[in-house]
């Protein structure tokens, strides 16, 4: 049997990962690397309704940051170098924000492939990561069908 | 229980202040718990309700589903959350010229949620009051319904169907 999917899954604690959990029977018996930015969400993982939908998964935290912490930012790059590095992911998907855009920018890179799906908070334009990010994102989504553009973002449905 | 979250953009002081009026102007008022951000710049600690600046994770989730209501900023994790566990939720948006947030997203939010059932916007710190009132009695007579704990199918299918393509 061949291994399965290696998927990294991204995205910034609070609104930005409640979405990313409503999305985890995409990835359903994958083997899944879950990036955040509060170390207690691992805890959550096996709990509630999605316990046990991936393979198996592993958890990294990486640093909070925002375009204001210039610092903090940097850092959080360099984590998240680290953890494609050594996960190495055939495809990276993100619901926001900074770390989900670092991720999709250095998976290019590496030959990952990227889904953006951009945040359902912004129901009347694209967030300003999700603008700048539209380069590196091979499936770029908005969750808001008055959003949808002829050369993208596309839109495929929202996570309510 | 009334849990109260200003979700994790840092303080709301303007809708903490209003629920800490609320709370001593109401003295039936159900115990009520806040989170209410780093207090960057803020001087408004809650005199009539307890508080944490910040909860775990796991911390925030019990307290959420404890509570017969919840009173958040306009946040779509709130929200969405909110219509996950059956709770009626006020919702009251941030505003990006009062420096509360980036953008004018949360009035974006509230226009596109408010005919949520269970989802109750208060436009600012003045409607709140009667907002969570309205709210709190409609707590008490019934749940809101729940969604399912996932994304609709079509959408997790068209995202499985880009995933497995070799």
């Amino acid at each position: 049997m061949s291994n399965p999917t290696r998927i990294m899954a991204v995205a910034s604690a609070g609104g930005h990962w409640v979405q990313l959990m409503r999305l985890r029977p995409s990835w359903k018996g994958m083997d899944v690397s879950y990036v955040s930015t509060d170390p207690g969400l691992e805890a959550l993982l096996g709990t509630g309704a999605g316990e046990g939908i991936e393979a198996r998964f592993k958890f990294y935290p990486v640093v909070d940051a925002n375009r204001w912490t210039k610092m903090k930012l940097v850092k959080q790059l360099f984590q998240l170098l680290w953890i494609i590095v050594k996960t190495r992911p055939h495809v990276i998907i993100t619901t926001g924000a900074a770390p989900g855009y670092f991720a999709l920018r250095i998976g290019k890179m590496m030959g990952a492939r990227t889904i953006w799906v951009d945040s359902i908070a912004n129901a009347e334009e694209l967030s300003l990561s999700g603008q700048q990010v539209r380069k590196f994102a091979d499936l770029w989504l908005t969750q808001w069908q008055h959003l949808e553009r002829p050369d993208g973002p596309d839109y495929k449905g929202s996570v309510i | 229980m009334i849990f109260v979250t200003v979700g994790t953009q840092g303080p709301f002081e303007r809708m903490v202040k209003a629920v800490d009026d609320w709370c001593a102007a109401t003295p039936d008022a159900p115990p009520v718990f806040g989170q209410i951000g780093a207090p960057l710049g803020s001087t408004h600690k809650p005199q009539h309700f307890e508080w944490a600046e910040r909860l775990d994770p796991g911390e925030f989730n019990r307290r959420f589903q404890e509570a017969a209501l919840i009173v958040s900023h306009a946040g779509m994790g709130s929200i969405i959350s909110a219509l996950q566990g059956g709770k009626q939720i006020v919702v009251m948006p941030r505003l990006a010229r009062l420096q509360e947030h980036r953008n004018e997203h949360q009035l974006a939010t509230v226009r596109q949620m408010a005919s949520r059932p269970g989802v109750h916007v208060a436009e600012d710190e003045a409607e709140l009051p009667a907002v969570m009132a309205e709210a709190l009695a409609r707590a008490r007579d019934k749940d809101a319904p729940v969604i399912d704990a996932f994304a609709d199918a079509s959408f997790t299918d068209a995202l499985r169907a880009f995933i497995q393509k070799s």
